[in-house]
């Protein structure tokens, strides 16, 4: 199976100089450089996301005053740093939107997946590469698209990231003409970049592991990554059918969500979260994977249960597609549908708590390393439980009616997006960064940036909890038109403090990223004393990733082991015959 | 001193607290599990940080005892939590028989409520204390949701459909009603109040000559009932011509329809509830009546969201006339 991974391309540096600058770095086929693309662009959709974010909480704060450093920004959209109504709502929008679709998964399953998978199973490189070119330079188009649709007539689209029918359905309604279609575009076509993406993944697991690696000697993440990619292949398809039906709608005079012609709106709730809760899990999944992998090796211990944890994800996924109408419990759903819909999301918190449990068990007896990735995965750890925990609010049906479209939601959501998903990257980055691009991070501004995020991050969004509760709604441009919410408005600019501040912690995580690219200490090849595959290649890995054929003679997670020496015992590492050891 | 802390909000229903009850029962379980995994994380972190070169971590690799009690423990709650949730719901989803009537239509961006007796109103609800009522919703143009954060009820306009939300207040006073859906430009100033007032007081409101003008209720009052209203629209639109008791008429009577079992074409039978009313006003090829012709013309486009529910409130009331 590793047949393919050529000897000669032993030297890392060997290979660029043969196919020159564009193929290297613009259309490359190999898996890391187009895993390396992906983290850039994703980083540099998260400016965006991020900057519309601020803009989103300043205004929630002071409303109507003039937001900093955004004069620049051109009318219709602001005027002169005041935001009116109709750019709010584009705004929250495309927060939502670019954070979901152009900043997590391309990091989580676009980045990482490509960057570890091929290395993690001992493969050259994907099964498809030219395949997995195209899936990055296809999502570049749909990322013009999303962000350049702000400047045409009628601005971006503003009928929210869950375009809910028929406000997104007829120009009318929001005033947003070619924003809202050009929305529905570039998701169909980032879509396709998803496929492409599921289909390599899912290819290359199957038949591309090397020998020895048997499923259940595979890394958790990358089981994690497999079963995402299923995921992907199978809800995607459902998504681009609603937006293309949702085109029809808005330029072919169809009316499949006008109730009008015939139609109903409910239909596209339902195509949506049919697509839309596996999502949620498209966007935990590998996140949890990646904490499976950095926990074992900062605590020099086998990760707990990893059987478990396999099936877990996989029952996970498996009651991710009948769980979706519990986004619809008040759209006037009847009892015996409300009560099934409550009994399935209820279940689908066990596995979850399975996997928390796991993970303090990994802990338990120890010899715990505090490096920076290990602090994100740990952080990643306590705000997954606080984002799994307020998920039993909404899965209860009295609970939910009460607290849906509120700024609870909001607090869920990015518990589980931010606290989960992003942390998780970050953790990835830090622990990854060395064999990515051949050196070490900087271990100083990486614990200032991690304790500064994590501070202000919770000082910024559990609050949210409970305003949320209080009955401060979501999505409104100005609550201090709302006499209710008068008393709560000082929450507002407290939670705001902590996201600006939460912000500006993450220009450390900017400096020590570019900072370390060009003057980060040298990596050697397994700087973090890592059993997986991964960390057998050269840092960076050349082009074929393996300078000779691996064998897997073992699990993934077999640290302090009393068979050796040292407190590790790579997966590649032959201990039948008298020489032990790879290198 | 609570609600600059923006705790829950006054509870004013005779379900809040019992919703509330789960609620804050919900937050003590978390509160146990987030504190406990907090506690199991801070020990272990601490008891089992590195301490020197040469010690080793132990060799735990699983435990099917434990696995199996972290996931049987989780799941019996779980299922606790649905059985008390589940059963609350019931109570929520049915309405009481005896409930007030009210129709709503959420319109971009405003309420229009209107009251059985005639009485309307536009971001205001007035209505007696000690008595459910009922709301029946839609919308004219996209989907609203009707939230009143004291009583713990919210539901969802949608466009084509109607949906109920029923609740009795238990004090007098004004509470807010908010649009939690998002529903466009203005959404966040689609803000109504709800005033709770004694029976008598309602009685007096409903019946009140508009002479002064009330706040919010800015469309010139309606001094027919609902029903009432409902009836000239049927003679004005001429549903009588074919909607008649006499023998030949084109269409069937309409006169003991509401609640009906109606038998259709293709042999099944549909219950006519308010919902089968307006689709076959508006949509009336979609379920044909056995033994009639499909000559009736489709309304839609015709009769405002309102005038549907008035039509819909005539031909419920020919039902109960009959009753009586
Ligand atoms: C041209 C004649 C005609 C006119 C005008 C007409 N209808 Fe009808 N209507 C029918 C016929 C025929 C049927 C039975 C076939 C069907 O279900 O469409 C019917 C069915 C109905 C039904 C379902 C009756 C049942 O027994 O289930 C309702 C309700 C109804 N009409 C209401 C109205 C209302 C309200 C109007 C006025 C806005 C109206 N119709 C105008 C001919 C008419
Ligand atoms: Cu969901
Ligand atoms: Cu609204």
């Amino acid at each position: 199976m590793t047949a393919h991974a050529p000897t000669a391309d032993a030297h890392a540096h060997a290979e660029h100089h043969d196919l020159g600058f564009v193929r290297t770095y613009l259309f490359s086929t190999d898996h890391k450089m187009i895993g390396r693309q992906f983290l850039f662009m994703s980083l540099f959709m998260m400016i965006i996301g991020g900057g519309l974010a601020l803009m989103i909480r300043w205004q929630l704060a002071w409303p109507e005053t003039q937001i900093p450093l955004t004069r620049w920004i051109p009318e219709p959209m602001m005027y002169d740093g005041f935001m009116p109504p109709e750019f709010y709502n584009a705004a929250v929008t495309m927060h939502a939107t670019i954070m979901v679709f152009f900043v997590v998964m391309p990091l989580l399953v676009g980045c990482f997946g490509n960057f570890l998978i091929p290395l993690m199973i001992g493969a050259g490189d994907m099964a498809f590469p030219l395949l997995n070119m195209l899936s990055f330079w296809v999502s570049v188009p749909a990322g013009i698209m999303m962000v350049g649709s702000f400047w045409v007539e009628g601005g971006a689209a503003a009928a929210g990231w869950t375009g809910y029918a028929p406000l997104s359905t007829v120009p009318e309604y929001t005033g947003v003409g070619m924003g809202q279609n050009l929305w529905a575009l570039s998701l169909i076509v980032l879509g396709a970049s998803s496929l492409m993406g599921a289909v390599n993944y899912i290819t290359t697991i199957i038949n591309m592991r090397a020998p020895g690696m048997t499923w259940f000697r595979m890394p958790l993440v990358v089981w994690s990554l497999f079963i995402t990619a299923i995921l992907l292949l199978l809800a995607l398809p459902v998504l681009t059918a609603g937006l293309g039906l949702m085109l029809f709608d808005r330029m072919a005079g169809t009316s499949f969500f006008l109730p009008a012609g015939g139609g109903e709106p409910l239909l596209w709730q339902h195509i949506f979260w049919f697509f839309g809760h596996p999502e949620v899990y498209i966007m935990i999944l590998p996140a949890m994977g990646i904490a499976s992998e950095i926990m074992p090796v900062f605590a020099r211990k086998p990760i707990f249960g990893y059987h478990a944890m396999v099936f877990s994800i996989i029952s996970i996924a498996f009651l991710s597609w009948i769980v979706w109408g519990h986004h619809m419990f008040q759209s006037g759903m009847n009892f015996t549908l409300g009560t099934s819909f409550m009994i399935t999301t209820m279940v689908i918190a066990v596995p979850s708590a399975i996997k928390t449990f796991n993970w303090l068990g990994t802990l338990w007896g120890g010899n715990i390393h505090f490096k920076v990735p290990m602090l994100w995965a740990l952080g990643f750890i306590s705000t997954f439980v606080v984002g799994g925990l307020s998920g039993i609010y909404m899965a209860n049906t009295p609970i939910d009616i009460f607290i849906h479209d509120t700024y609870f939601i909001v607090a869920h959501i990015h518990y589980v997006l931010f606290g989960g998903s992003i942390f998780a990257m970050f953790g990835a980055v830090t622990f990854w960064f060395p064999k990515m691009f051949g050196r070490m991070m900087n271990p100083t501004m990486g614990q200032i940036h991690f304790w500064g995020t994590f501070i202000f991050y919770n000082i910024g969004f559990f609050p949210m909890h409970i305003i949320g509760v209080g009955g401060h709604m979501r999505r409104i441009y100005n609550p201090t038109q709302y006499e209710f919410l008068e008393p709560m408005q000082w929450w507002n600019v407290f939670i705001t403090r902590g996201v600006l501040i939460m912000g500006a912690f993450q220009l450390v995580f900017a400096i020590n990223l570019f900072y370390s690219l060009y003057f980060g200490k040298k990596a050697d090849r397994n700087p973090w004393q890592s059993n997986t595959l991964e960390w057998e290649c050269p840092s960076p890995p050349g082009h074929g990733n393996f300078e000779t054929p691996v064998t897997v003679h073992r699990g993934p997670y077999e640290y302090s082991s009393p068979e050796v020496e040292e407190d590790f015992l790579p997966q590649t590492r032959d201990l039948s015959g008298a020489t032990g050891g790879s290198h | 001193m609570l609600e600059r802390l923006g705790l829950m909000p006054t509870q004013a229903s005779t379900v809040s607290g019992d919703v509330d009850a789960l609620y804050l029962s919900l937050v003590g379980l978390s509160l146990v599990f987030s504190l406990g995994i907090a506690a199991a994380l801070a020990y272990f972190a601490i008891a089992y940080r590195r301490r020197s070169e040469a010690h080793e971590a132990e060799q735990i690799h699983g435990s099917l005892a434990l696995e199996l009690v972290w996931s049987i423990i989780p799941f019996t709650i779980a299922m606790g939590i649905f059985i008390w949730g589940a059963s609350l719901f019931v109570t929520l989803k049915r309405p009481p028989d005896n409930a007030l009537e009210i129709f709503a239509v959420g319109k971009q961006w405003m309420w229009k409520l209107q009251h059985l007796e005639g009485r309307r109103e536009i971001n205001a609800l007035h209505i007696p204390v000690g008595r459910p009522v009922k709301v029946t919703l839609t919308s004219e143009d996209v989907i609203h949701s009707f939230f009143v954060p004291a009583f713990r009820v919210k539901q969802d306009a949608v466009p084509g459909r109607y949906s109920t939300v029923w609740f009795e207040a238990t004090k007098t006073g004004s509470f807010h009603l908010f649009c939690a859906e998002y529903c466009g430009t203005e959404h966040s100033g689609m803000i109504g109040t709800v005033t709770v007032m004694e029976p008598d007081d309602y009685q007096d409101w409903l019946s009140a000559e508009m002479a002064g003008g009330m706040a919010g209720t800015a469309q010139g009052d309606d001094p027919l009932s609902v029903a009432a209203a409902g009836g000239e629209l049927f003679r004005g639109l001429g549903c009588h011509t074919c909607h008649r008791q006499t023998a030949g008429a084109l269409g069937p009577s309409l006169t003991e329809l509401f609640g009906s079992q109606v038998s259709l074409r293709g042999g099944r039978t549909v219950l006519a509830d308010e919902a089968y009313l307006r689709e076959s006003i508006v949509d009336p090829r979609a379920k044909l009546v056995d033994g009639y012709q499909p000559v009736m013309p489709t309304f839609q486009g015709q009769v405002s969201e309102e005038g549907l529910m008035q039509l819909v409130a005539y031909i419920k009331s020919l039902a109960a006339e009959q009753d009586s």
